[in-house]
């Protein structure tokens, strides 16, 4: 029974990590209906700038707050200057774009930092925390909260502020909401900022974990993606269940089933994302859309 | 092509310049056609003026453009996005590999097989798929990109595992006088050549219409008595085959398979490519399959401190001025220039 | 004799004299090599997920630099060409043929990674183009027979394995083994060579566990592990997941008798971030000095190679094994071309690379030489063990020869 519960919670562990750059991908989805490749890719370069104000001495809390403020004026900037030209473009031309840009923050990231691991320092306390037989970090428990907290804020923006109304107007219907006088570009940009931000939120709870290089976001997106696939793209809520269940799951089957074993593990957890889609094309939350003829 | 529609639509549109246009339908056409020859006779003659590596480098080309055509099929004229082809690039690349190494079977009866392989697994994938829209498709074939290097490793007493299954390049047959690297160009292009003619006259007919009316409006299409499922699932197959043919004939090229090769990463190039070279035509495949050989390359010769943020700047450039690829840029330059004929000859009526 | 005759006799022996080396070398192949240059091949994964390792392709060329700062080899400046194959087989083998097709370079130098090695090798033996010191340490590289123009480098994974199963056989009563190991050929090598060395003993492994590079983590693998019952851990494990490793299972309490494979050695890239604490009596099999390590301090050799990064390769990372690795195959290059003399054919440069003999290179270490013949293609076959202790890898023991297969 331990060895369960200890495997649920690492898998909630790294589940958390998944959540928290599955809740970014989601955000832009949500205000700009694209998918951003390089979002894992943004929040690995923001991570760096964290870690130089750290190394000139800055403390970390206020590292973090900078980091994240930078973050999202950088994504905000992206979107006006780099994505804007090629806004009524199909939607494959936007993805290439944001491939584009994730092989470019690559690149430049290695090239200044070079590509050897670097340690990153949690705000969270070293010592591990046991209850009973089943230890886990603090450092885990810090990052899945520091994700909650995210989803709520995201929960009550979109919910309860006019600004949150006005972006999801936007992106569900552009064109009536600039008879509404709603500025729809600025949305965007809008949509892009805030998922920065919260990606370089993820960069700085991953990177205790993962050590920070320029390949650090690779796996994990990828793990993200599929998070957001079985939570829905249209539910943030979605992202963070969905990156928690992969993370779970994952963790369970490699140790339980034992034919499979970890050789197999990620194919296990893919196959999981076909099996949900197929049940609910849309995601276990998501939003399935109905289009009127 | 597309550049025919255009000057034919300008045909329809006003009587006094039909005569006009007409012309031009058929200048279109005949300039098309004399593109080709003179394209086929420059291709067949290529191995006279370069040798070895360059010629091994377009070998590689005409692979990634086979490539290229099925993803197009399914994401460019179907509307289907898949992220997930550098899959079928892989089993088709494995089962070529594997009937050479282990059953000793001919490479000549891979290159077949592996389509048809690639045929059945394509179908069988396409046909739950059909519930997927746009995203989420892209995600289910993400995720079977992800899952092949593992499970390529995961049947090792097939597949050799993570050291892969190294091959020999063969020898011309018949004792002719080529090169390895010739005879595997030659075999390569009529390959690609008979791939892409049996593509351009689905594309061109019925089952083209029916292919293209599912993308542009698949209710319209089912109410039209367009069998969604059959043609999507088709579709998917077809699509797939062409990617493992193109993966059967790198690993008969190469010369040797990995795991490893077949990775996310060759999925998202060959969408790469497609967006570059143009989807949702027949040239798009050769512009992007010649963008994704030799760009990555130039990169690294112009900076060598970060190669690929160059190449990140090149594949933004190239969206901004060319949206729609490099086939649509084309297509449009020649719009320009056709109506410029139309009004002229129309003014001087 | 008449003037016009001695000087004419004069004339044809001169002439004679300057045809006589150029036709001895036409006999042979010399490509890639003039009076004053020598061009040399290399690929490298400078991007991709193996991108860490592309600093030992710049620690190289920095080298190269300095050598040719110093006079070149044999009155020769060296023309290192080196392209991105971002680890992926298809690429090597197109950037391979384009180093000796078109750039025509006389060999080809710490091609990096398994998998693009193996799909080159057939290629180069076929051209008689030298394929030397390849930077990886599977085992398939010592085969002059077989593959008389491909030549390892560093003391390969199998042997590795076999010296930690010999001293976990001789130090564990009972021992329950647990292995973790990443899901590739150089996991595979590792580990196939401590099975080799457990022989019967196998049956004794209670657990393996296996990952892929893209996973993020590998706590639930430990935690697995540390439930088996393992007492004895083979940690097959590259250093960003090394050092994962070596922090979870400190903190889930487990103290196996803990093997950590050279490849993630590095004090201060795997064994600070893990913790100094949670890294004591980690047992690893050394044959560099590792360029953390406070031991090395004064050591002249280290001393060495801290100036030449400072002056040739500032932006290296001065606690990267990797650059250290990358200077130590550089010199060893250098030698093979000064032993080379005035001869640049490739059967030349081959016969150079299998006659070096006790040769020290300055981050080896003590005790450890290179030495190569025509039936010994592995270069660097000798490691010493050494353990932990909270502060430097303490080194014990003799230097231990390989185990021939």
């Amino acid at each position: 029974m331990d060895i369960f519960i200890q495997q649920v919670v690492s898998g909630l562990a790294t589940g958390g990590i998944y959540a928290s750059l599955a809740l970014a991908l989601v955000m832009i989805y949500q205000a700009t209906d694209v998918v951003n490749f390089a979002q894992g890719n943004m929040a690995m370069f923001s991570t760096y700038l964290a870690w130089s104000f750290l190394q000139a001495g800055l403390p970390y809390w206020v590292t973090f707050a900078l980091t994240v403020i930078i973050a999202f004026v950088g994504g905000l900037l992206i979107e006006r200057i780099v994505i804007r030209p090629v806004e009524g473009a199909p939607i494959l031309t936007i993805v290439i774009v944001t491939l584009g840009l994730l092989v470019i923050f690559t690149s430049v990231a290695g090239w200044i930092y070079s590509y050897i691991q670097k340690p990153f320092p949690s705000p969270f306390p070293e010592k591990p925390i046991r209850i009973g037989q089943i230890v886990f970090g603090a450092h885990d428990l810090g990052a899945i909260g520091v994700t909650l907290v995210m989803l709520v804020v995201l929960f009550l923006f979109f919910r309860y502020t006019t600004l949150g109304l006005a972006m999801r107007a936007a992106a569900q219907n552009p064109v009536s909401s600039r008879l509404c006088g709603i500025r729809v570009s600025w949305m965007l940009g809008l949509g892009w900022g805030l998922a920065a931000a919260f990606g370089a939120v993820a960069g700085m709870m991953v990177a205790p974990v993962v050590f920070l290089d320029p390949n650090m976001m690779g796996g994990i997106q990828l793990y993200a993606f599929a998070a957001a696939t079985v939570g829905g793209f249209t539910s943030p809520l979605g992202a963070v269940v969905g990156g928690l269940l992969v993370g779970v799951t994952e963790n369970l089957v490699g140790t339980y089933v034992s034919f499979i074993g970890t050789e197999l593990k990620l194919t296990v957890a893919l196959a999981m994302i076909i099996i949900v889609l197929l049940v609910r094309p849309a995601g276990l939350f998501g939003r399935t859309t109905i289009r009127r003829v | 092509m597309a550049a025919d529609s255009g000057a034919a639509a300008k045909a329809a549109e006003g009587g006094a310049d039909a005569p006009a246009a007409a012309r031009t339908a058929a200048a279109a056409r005949s300039l098309r056609l004399g593109a080709v020859l003179v394209v086929l006779v420059l291709a067949a003659a290529l191995p006279l003026f370069v040798s070895g590596f360059r010629l091994f480098q377009f070998t590689q080309v005409l692979i990634y453009a086979i490539a290229l055509l099925g993803l197009n099929l399914l994401t460019g004229y179907n509307g289907q996005f898949s992220l997930g082809h550098g899959a079928f690039y892989g089993i088709g690349a494995y089962t070529s590999a594997i009937m050479v190494d282990r059953w000793g079977i001919g490479y000549g009866w891979t290159i077949p097989t592996a389509g048809l392989v690639c045929l059945i697994v394509g179908f069988l994938f396409g046909r739950p798929a059909l519930r997927l829209e746009g995203l989420y498709l892209a995600l289910a074939t993400f995720s079977l990109a992800l899952a092949v290097p593992q499970i390529l490793k995961y049947f090792e007493d097939w597949t050799g595992g993570s050291q892969g299954i190294v091959l020999s390049k063969p020898k011309a047959p018949l004792h002719l006088p080529l090169t390895e690297d010739q005879w595997l160009y030659f075999l390569t292009l009529a390959v690609t050549i008979v791939l892409f003619v049996l593509a351009a006259n689905l594309l061109g007919g019925r089952t083209g219409r029916a292919i293209v009316a599912i993308r542009d409006n698949h209710i319209a299409a089912e109410a039209m008595g367009v069998n969604n499922a059959l043609y999507k699932s088709v579709t998917f197959g077809v699509s797939a085959a062409y990617t493992g043919i193109a993966g059967a004939l790198s690993a008969i090229v190469v010369a040797y398979v990995a795991p490893d090769s077949f990775d996310v990463f060759l999925s998202i190039t060959l969408l790469t490519g497609i967006v570059i070279g143009g989807f949702g035509t027949i040239a798009g495949p050769i512009y992007g399959a010649l963008f994704i050989q030799f760009v990555p390359n130039w990169a690294q010769d112009i900076s060598k401190a970060a190669p690929w943020a160059i190449f990140g700047l090149f594949l933004i450039g190239f969206m901004y001025v060319m949206p729609r690829g490099i086939a649509g840029f084309l297509q449009l330059v020649w719009i320009r220039l056709t109506r410029r004929a139309v009004s002229r000859s129309s003014n001087s009526t | 004799m008449s003037l016009l005759k001695r000087f004419t006799a004069g004339v044809l022996l001169a002439s004679l004299a300057a045809l006589a080396p150029a036709g001895a070398a036409t006999a042979q192949t010399v490509v890639g090599v003039t009076a004053t240059e020598i061009k040399i091949g290399h690929t490298n994964p400078y991007s991709g997920n193996a991108s860490a390792y592309g600093t030992i392709g710049k620690t190289i060329a920095a080298y190269f630099k300095k050598v040719n700062d110093e006079g070149g080899v044999n009155g020769r400046k060296i023309n290192f060409i080196s392209y991105d194959d971002g680890y992926s087989p298809p690429k090597t083998v197109e950037m391979v043929r384009k180093l000796v097709e078109q750039d025509q370079v006389a060999f080809v130098f710490q091609t990096l990674g398994t998998p693009p090695n193996t799909a080159i090798q057939k290629y180069l033996n076929q051209q008689k183009v030298p394929q030397l010191f390849v930077a990886t340490g599977a085992t398939k590289w010592n085969d002059p027979k077989n593959f008389p123009w491909t030549m390892g480098y560093q003391p390969n994974y199998q042997t590795e394995g076999r010296v930690y199963a010999a001293y976990a056989l001789s130090h564990v009563k009972d021992a329950k083994i647990g292995i973790l190991y990443q899901n590739d050929d150089y996991g595979k090598d590792y580990l196939k060579g401590f099975e080799d060395g457990l022989g019967d003993a196998k049956k004794q492994i209670v657990m393996k566990q296996t990952y892929e590079v893209t996973d993020p983590t590998i706590d639930s693998q430990i935690v697995n592990l540390k439930n088996s019952g393992a007492n004895v851990f083979f940690n097959i494990t590259t250093p960003k997941f090394a050092a994962q490793a070596i922090k979870k299972a400190h903190e889930i309490g487990w103290k196996p008798l803990h093997f950590l494979n050279n490849v993630s050695s590095s004090l201060g890239t795997v064994l600070k971030p893990a913790g100094l604490d949670a890294s004591r009596d980690l047992i690893t099999a050394l044959y560099m000095k590792e360029v953390t390590d406070p031991q090395w301090r004064n050591d002249k050799g280290f001393q060495d190679w801290v100036a030449f990064m400072k002056k040739y390769y500032p932006d290296g990372a001065l606690d990267d094994q990797a650059n250290g690795f990358g200077y130590n195959v550089a010199i060893l290059m250098t030698q093979v071309l000064k032993q080379c003399g005035n001869d640049f054919s490739r059967e030349n440069i081959m016969k150079q690379a299998a006659s070096v003999k006790n040769f020290e290179l300055p981050l080896l270490l003590p005790g450890i030489k290179v030495n190569t013949s025509p039936t010994d293609f592995a270069p660097i076959e000798q490691e010493q063990l050494a353990k932990f202790d909270g502060e430097k890898w303490a080194l014990f023991g003799e230097v231990i020869e390989a185990v021939r297969k």
